[in-house]
């Protein structure tokens, strides 16, 4: 089959929990593609010993998984190479959130989809709402569970098309008392946990939300501008024909532990509003490596972590943090700045001379958005 | 009610070794009364006709069958699709009653039959004249109180409360519709999701009441309505999160959307930052409200000031509050905290000493009491060159 210079098209099936049905909806649809023609294959296929799953997969192609050891046990992982090699117009991918097993060509499997997308292969996958990265201190504050394995939010804005699997809670729950989804003991300690109702009406509701954004920002719509009408003056640099508004959000990273935060929601708001997002680290000396180590570890990691989000960081160099980043603020016609709130302990200390103060005060032509840490 | 049903159903099968206290007894015992009283009604709901309602509802029907449910099949569309059809044929169907040449749920006989769950294809039904009810949903309202369960469905479309926005990408008008409080009250709602171009190859059209099928539709025109589809559902699950906690007397949780509020003064013009509220409220697809608080000595201009923004906030369609309270910061977040606001908006009006005034380090104060909640402060000029 001769090298395909297109891109695949990548299609997620959404939901919020285990057991609404993600996989089946997406096996149903395989068969329907099979049905027309079309040359599909399973390239990971996880049925978690379902048996409604395990039927439902049955006529399709299965490909083996490549065996990874890692500490004396052996896990089957998404093998790249061999879908490469079988060139499949579709390939079913299961799971998209799954972080690979050390040892594996790449770190998570969506890094692994992307490589099969760009040897053009459609993929088909699954995720839960709460694998959002932008969403995962609002799940925290909804569940108490801090989720680990997240996909950053451009690679599911990268989706050609995205699907809610929904299933009421009460029903989910039916399905786990009859041990449709997990064991009985493991039902059990699900029910406890995550699989409390009130925990399940509020993912559901934020996966329904989740769904009508992606089906928001794929039709099109007519231009709509925020700063058009908030900021006087020209713009020298607009952002690229694509971006919808002229909203540009700058962010501060800091090596306090509410950068991280402070990076999902600046993200976030700015893919709602469809605006640019920047972010800066201002440093005494212009530079990670003169810093104390544990201080340049917690920047660098929050940098690193902006990158992952698809922010490119800038460092510069300032003694006086407030003034450093409303300037640059102001020569990238930033319209809103992101800063995190203090934590509680060290409001007795700045208070009156604080950083927050201080941007509001130089910021006086330029938003200044405090985000504060959610709590439970 | 149906929580405390399945509460007590899980706690029969999971808690085996625990010894039931007197509450979780009662409420086993309200939830089997309340169980017997009246039937559970879910509804699937779809934003357009080919997105694979009916097989969504007969495949369920299928299975609950299967596992020794007592149904049957009270109302079907007139025209099916082949899957449908084949799953109609493992289901008792009760024929329809022709009246006036139309084919009409016939309820009597339901009722006589009294099954345990009642399949309804297509809730948004007129009934010929002479009918018990004028509508279908009445019907259905029927058979739910006889303590017969029904599984329905419904299309975007017919729901009251969405026709006018509906028709505005349809242009199709629609006269039979469901109260949107019809599917707030149902036990549960199920989406039933799938791009428009399913729809488009799926629906067959004419098979919708007024023949308003998905065939003669864009497939942008089906993207909007399947958005609008989805905030519906959301609305309905957030409603139902909130009667469910109030019937479990938790403590106030609030559903995922964001919640704005626009705080105005009469000391600046605010125009400028409720037109930004409202953009960002339809941006995150929330809720905006504009609050001030009713200041006790302000001179003619500064009412002016103020009542222009109110007048923008009513434009802008806001949710107005009037506040009362000896410390502004602490009532604007007395306030804020008891609706689940996410996003305060306010301006830093340093030119004036209003602030400073008012609120001694007025930002500050504000912002140090705004756990949980993000503050957006807009520059005063910004908000006074409107």
């Amino acid at each position: 089959m001769p090298e395909s210079t297109h891109r695949g098209t990548l299609k997620i099936f959404l939901g919020y929990a285990a057991g609404v049905g993600k996989t089946y909806q997406m096996l149903d649809e395989a068969h329907k593609l099979k049905d027309e023609g079309v040359d599909i294959v399973l390239g990971y296929f996880e049925p978690h010993g379902r048996r409604d799953t395990i039927i439902k997969a049955e006529g399709l192609e299965i490909l083996p998984r490549r065996k990874i050891e890692y500490r004396g046990a052996v896990f089957g992982e998404t093998d790249v190479e061999a879908i490469l090699r079988r060139r499949p117009q579709v390939c079913v991918i299961d799971e998209f959130a799954h972080t690979n097993v050390p040892g594996s060509q790449r770190n998570k499997r969506w890094e692994d989809v992307q490589v099969l997308l760009d040897a053009g292969i459609d993929v088909l996958t699954t995720m839960n709402v709460q694998h959002l990265e932008s969403l995962n201190d609002q799940v925290w504050q909804f569940t108490g569970i801090r989720v680990r394995e997240t996909i950053p939010d451009w690679v599911v804005k990268q989706a050609d098309e995205v699907v809610m699997v929904d299933l009421p809670p009460q029903a989910l729950l039916n399905r786990l008392l009859r041990g449709v989804v997990y064991t009985p003991e493991k039902a059990r300690q699900a029910m406890e946990n995550f699989f409390k109702e009130s925990t399940l009406v509020a993912l559901r509701e934020l996966a329904i939300r989740q769904t009508a954004h992606e089906v928001d920002v794929r039709h099109p719509l007519e231009e709509e501008t925020e700063t058009a009408e908030l900021v006087e003056g020209d713009h020298e640099s607009l952002p690229s024909p694509r971006q919808r508004s002229s909203d540009r959000i700058l962010i501060l990273v800091t090596e306090d532990p509410s950068s991280a935060a402070l990076i999902r929601r600046g993200r976030r708001v700015a893919d709602y509003l469809q605006a640019e997002c920047l972010a800066v680290c201002v440093l005494r000396d212009g530079s990670v490596h003169r810093i104390p180590e544990s201080q340049r570890e917690a920047v660098e990691k929050h940098m690193k972590f902006a990158r992952n989000l698809h922010i490119e960081p800038s460092v510069l160099r300032g003694e006086d943090v407030a003034q450093t980043l409303v300037d640059f603020a102001r020569l990238h016609k930033v319209t809103q700045i992101f800063i995190a709130r203090p934590q509680q302990k060290k409001w007795s200390m700045v208070f009156g001379r604080g950083l927050v103060e201080r941007v509001v005060r130089l910021a006086h032509d330029i938003q200044v958005t405090i985000v504060a840490e959610r709590r439970r | 009610m149906l929580e405390v049903c399945l509460l007590a159903v899980i706690e029969r099968n999971m808690s085996t070794n625990h010894r039931p206290d007197p509450e979780q007894l009662l409420r086993q015992l309200q939830a089997e009364e309340q169980f017997y009283r009246r039937g559970r009604l879910k509804i699937f709901l779809g934003y357009a006709g080919g997105v694979g309602k009916s097989f969504r509802m007969l495949d369920e029907a299928r299975r609950r069958r299967a596992r020794g449910e007592d149904m049957v099949v009270g109302a079907i569309q007139p025209k099916v699709s082949p899957e449908v059809d084949a799953l109609l044929q493992r289901m008792q169907v009760i024929p329809q009653r022709i009246m006036d040449g139309v084919p009409t749920m016939d309820v009597e006989a339901i009722l006589r039959r009294h099954p345990q769950v009642c399949v309804v294809d297509g809730l948004a039904y007129d009934n010929p004249p002479g009918s018990a009810h004028p509508k279908r949903w009445q019907d259905v309202e029927h058979l739910l109180s006889s303590g017969i369960s029904v599984i329905a469905t419904v299309n975007l479309q017919h729901i009251e409360e969405r026709r006018e926005q509906v028709e505005k990408i349809t242009h199709k008008h629609v006269t039979e519709t469901v109260p949107e409080s019809f599917l707030r009250n149902a036990d549960e709602i199920e989406i039933v999701d799938a791009p428009p171009d399913f729809c488009l190859q799926h629906g067959p059209d004419g098979l919708l009441p007024n023949g308003a099928g998905s065939a003669t539709l864009s497939p942008q025109q089906l993207s909007e309505l399947r958005e609008i589809a989805l905030l519906l559902a959301a609305d309905v699950v957030d409603y139902q999160l909130e009667a469910y906690l109030a019937r479990h007397g938790i403590e106030q949780l609030w559903g995922a959307h964001e919640r704005i509020l626009v705080y105005v003064s009469p000391y600046a013009d605010a125009a400028k930052m409720i037109a930004s509220g409202r953009r960002n409220a339809d941006r995150f697809h929330g809720e905006l409200f504009v609050a001030y608080v009713n200041w006790p000595d302000i001179t003619p201009e500064e009412k002016t000031v103020l009542e222009g923004n109110l007048a923008q906030a009513r434009a802008a369609n806001a949710r107005i509050e009037a506040l009362d309270g000896e410390d502004q910061a602490d009532t604007i977040m007395q306030f804020a905290r008891s609706h689940g606001i996410t996003q305060i908006f306010l301006v830093n009006e340093l030119s004036n000493s209003w602030w400073d005034r008012i609120f001694g380090q007025p930002v500050e104060h504000l912002i140090r009491a705004a756990e949980n909640i993000d503050v957006r402060v807009f520059p005063a000029e910004d908000a006074a060159h409107a």
